[in-house]
């Protein structure tokens, strides 16, 4: 079955031994020892600049730093005990190929492949081998005992499968579709959790807010995860300039003059959205430049993101202060399977 | 006979033991070929022991928790920030512990080293067919160990906890969550909830220290074992054949040269994490959901996937209540996932396009495989520009184009692009192949201009010596497989005829446009000119 490759077909023309080219080490004593004392002096220097690695690292205060062109000022332990370590390992590999290649021999040497396949003797002898202890095991005259071995070892793996079932809880309704977002709570700024009070807001201006009782939450909760959601930019346009909102009646609009909170997750793949253009209102997400019109009821204008930024329904409470009329009325981030 | 060496006592105690004497004398004799080339998968596989090593002084001060803590080691910028046990014990390694900043450099740069060692490894053995029978489970392999080496770099820049591999965690969710029927519950298990939640580090060091290390250890030894026991592909040259293996012994040379190569590469790798910063996450800061900063990318590997989910059209299903996210189910799982496919299944496809079945040991000049070749290009093209539009912001601020007008470039570039290399570089690899041809055929030009007693003047050629001789004629110049005829001379029709067929059209894309070899005939005749003193193309005719 084995073909030849064409270069080793009798019928092309062979390719000739080619004479071998010594080196001058092989030829010459003075550049043979010019050749060791090379591969000493790597050495050499490797066992210098190891050594030195270590007094680095033993006669430097962890965090003494030093100035060094280009680099700035730098740690002496991390880059020159590093350096040191670097060049000498470094130098141990170079003189050991160095040595290789001009005092070890080179001339090339030849070994016969065997071909990778077995002779027709040596697999019918394995056949019959494999087919003799299949036999002799009972295995296929014993349907009873192959039918119920198949069965005990179908069902072995599954209690190694049903132990992962705590590796987390089910998604929820809840947590899906819903937020910490509910009908009265206030926006507060994020990082100084202050209230906001609806005056405040200049046009064009924009304020990266959350809900109220985010610390609590977090707090009793120990995560991050409802951070992750209710996360929103408030942003104030000319009531003009406002082409639709996501819902809302002119007797509860969910904009409060001309205030609008949206979500700040992507939802493309959940990005927190942070750039904010005033003069078009497009807010752009720096991960996949997906972009959204918050005067157009936040609906994608450009990039990978397929659904609208989910608008947040805001009034204000009788001190003036930006409260939500609701949560979200559509889940906030990615788009998930379930989501309807 | 009794040693007289402590080394030889030693041995001979051994050999009491294992009766290894035979075989590790053959194992010392066994010839390596000698090539820039083979040392790519030598890179990978020593910065993967750089890797276990700098990964275990890590493990030492690393803390896989999320749990919340304040700052208050040695960097004062970050001073009374919350942040997590991750990130803080990242920041400790880095300022704290001395020399942890060289450690955690040197693992990172051997992570990009392994991986980019890997890629380039693969490309070499593709170009030059070292896939081919019997080789192919070792492709596979090789394939599972770069896939291996992506998700492994993943988790281990995910792992700090910073602003950035936080981000890149939120978007591994959002994929997630965005599968079909199981995305939902898949997050929920992976995450233990939702995110980020305080399951995820853990879970994911656990995944980066032991699961996949230990995989890579099953199956680097499987792959390196493969090349020892089915031996070393060759490059065509004198006196090699493909039932020969020519070059130097384990003992002395190649242990010297593959031994002090890894010390070479340990050496590179440490100077370049003692000088060359990576991954500053104090620079970052902890991760919190709500931020992010402009510009954010990925380690190289990760680009491809960033590009292609960057330069989708927005499509998203919405069918009987449920949400099919095409814009992340195409560019994130069907891309990738057909990509894969096509690596595995190449070296078959190729197999049964040429029709031959025996064991391949030569490689090839990619020239002389001008179709592969060219499909390779093509792939490689694909590739890079899924990597470079995943800078599309970069690019964008970088030349002040709208990011707008290069997505939508990017859409069509994606698809014209590799068909033009693929026809660029085939046109190529024949060319070189008639160039070969003349070069064996009329020799080389020397730029001796003689002239003639009648007053011509001629351009003397010499031979080509014999190193590119043989690597000339080492040219498969493959025949495509004829078109079956559809029913023999009886007219009884050909059993299996479609598929004949199809292998025949198949065959005839990949070996339809070759370049033939010159008999051994003419080879002579022509050699025979050369040698009386002729010289010139214009007085040989064939």
């Amino acid at each position: 079955m084995t073909q030849d490759h064409p270069a080793i077909d009798p019928s092309r023309p062979q390719a000739a031994e080619v004479a071998h080219e010594w080196r001058a080490a092989d030829l010459d004593p003075v550049a043979e020892r010019r050749a060791e004392r090379q591969v000493a002096g790597l050495f050499g220097a490797a066992t210098l600049l190891i050594l030195a690695s270590v007094l680095i690292y033993g006669f430097t205060d962890y965090n003494a730093t030093v100035g060094v062109p280009l680099l700035g000022d730098v740690n002496v332990i991390n880059v020159f005990m590093g350096l040191t370590f670097g060049l000498g390992v470094f130098c141990i590999g170079a003189g050991a190929i160095h040595w290789a290649k001009k005092l070890m021999p080179d001339v090339e040497v030849v070994e016969d492949r065997h071909p990778l396949t077995s002779d027709e003797e040596a697999r019918a002898a394995f056949a019959e081998t494999f087919a003799a202890g299949v036999a002799d095991s009972g295995i296929l005259k014993r349907g009873i005992l192959r039918r119920s071995l198949l069965g005990a070892m179908a069902l072995f793996p599954l209690p190694l499968i049903v132990l992962l079932r705590d590796l987390g809880p089910a998604p929820t309704h809840g947590q899906l579709n819903h937020t910490i977002w509910r009908a009265g709570t206030r926006l507060v700024t994020d990082v100084t959790y202050l209230p906001i009070k609806a005056a405040d807001v200049p046009v064009g201006g924009l304020v990266n807010a959350v809900p109220e009782n985010l610390p609590q939450v977090e707090e009793q909760d120990g995560t991050l995860n409802a951070r992750a959601k209710s996360v929103i930019i408030v942003v104030r346009l000319n009531e003009r300039d406002i082409i639709a909102q996501q819902g809302g009646t002119p007797s509860a609009p969910w904009d409060y003059q001309g205030i609008l909170a949206y979500s700040k997750v992507c939802t493309h793949v959940g990005c927190p959205i942070s750039l904010y253009e005033q003069r078009t209102h497009h807010l752009l997400c720096p991960c996949h430049q997906s972009t959204f019109d918050l005067a157009d009821a936040g609906k994608v204008v450009f990039g990978p993101a397929a659904r609208n930024m989910p608008q947040l329904p805001i009034t204000v409470d009788a001190e003036g202060y930006l409260i939500a009329r609701s949560d979200f009325q559509q889940p906030v981030g990615p788009s998930f399977w379930e989501r309807a | 006979m009794t040693p007289t060496t402590p080394l030889g006592r030693t041995a001979v105690a051994l050999d009491e033991r294992f009766a290894g004497a035979k075989g590790m004398r053959k194992l010392l004799n066994k010839v390596f070929p000698d090539h820039w080339s083979f040392m790519l998968g030598e890179i990978a596989l020593y910065s993967f022991i750089v890797l276990l090593l700098s990964g275990v002084y890590l493990t030492l001060w690393f803390k896989p928790s999320m749990t919340e803590v304040v700052y208050n080691g040695s960097y004062m910028p970050l001073h009374g920030v919350r942040m997590s046990e991750a990130y803080a014990s990242t920041l400790n390694i880095s300022f704290d512990v001395r020399g942890g900043l060289l450690m955690r450099q040197i693992h990172h740069w051997a992570a990009l080293f392994f991986v980019s060692s890997i890629s380039v490894h693969m490309l070499r053995v593709f170009f030059t067919g070292a896939f081919r029978k019997p080789r192919e489970l070792n492709w596979i392999i090789g394939v599972i160990l770069l896939i291996l080496a992506v998700v492994e770099g993943f988790a281990g820049y995910s792992l700090p906890d910073d602003l950035l591999s936080g981000t890149g965690l939120r978007i591994a969710q959002a994929i997630m969550l965005a599968s079909p029927l199981f995305g939902t519950w898949m997050a929920f298990f992976v995450f233990g909830g939702e995110f980020p939640g305080l399951d995820f580090i853990p879970r994911l060091y656990t995944v980066h220290v032991l699961l996949i290390p230990l995989i890579f250890l099953g199956l680097i030894g499987a792959h390196v074992g493969m090349v020892f026991y089915q031996k070393h592909t060759q490059y065509p040259g004198p006196g090699r054949t493909n039932k020969n293996v020519v070059g130097y012994p384990l003992l002395p040379v190649y242990i010297a040269k593959a031994g002090g190569f890894f010390f070479a590469v340990f050496g590179v790798i440490a100077t370049l994490g003692a000088l060359v910063t990576i991954n500053p996450v104090w620079l970052f800061g902890p991760y919190v959901p709500n931020q992010v900063s402009a510009g954010s990318q990925p380690d190289w590997y990760m680009g491809f996937l960033d590009g292609a989910v960057r330069i989708m059209p927005n499509w998203e299903v919405h069918l009987w209540s449920h949400t099919l996210s095409l814009n992340l189910v195409v560019p994130a799982m069907l891309m990738p996932t057909a990509l894969i496919g096509l690596v595995v299944a190449y070296p078959w496809l190729e197999a049964w396009a040429t029709g031959r079945t025996g064991e391949h040991h030569l490689l090839d000049r990619p020239r002389n495989v001008p179709t592969r070749t060219a499909l390779g290009a093509a792939f490689l093209s694909f590739y890079l520009l899924l990597f470079i539009a995943s800078g599309d912001d970069i690019i964008s601020t970088t030349f002040h184009l709208a990011f707008n007008d290069i997505t939508f470039l990017f859409r069509v570039l994606i698809f014209v692009v590799p068909v033009l290399v693929f026809w660029v570089t085939k046109r190529i690899a024949l060319s070189l192949q008639r160039r070969d041809i003349d070069r064996l055929m009329h020799g080389n030009e020397t730029g001796n201009v003689l002239r003639l007693p009648h007053g011509e003047f001629i351009e003397v050629h010499a031979p080509v010596n014999e190193r590119d001789r043989a690597r000339i004629l080492s040219n498969p110049a493959i025949e495509p497989l004829p078109m079956p005829p559809a029913t023999d001379a009886a007219g009884v029709r050909t059993p299996n005829y479609r598929a004949k067929r199809l292998q025949a059209k198949v065959s005839h894309f990949f070996y339809g446009d070759r370049i033939p070899m010159p008999s051994a005939e003419e080879i002579a005749a022509a050699q025979a000119h050369l040698d009386a003193g002729h010289h010139g193309h214009d007085e040989l005719t064939h």
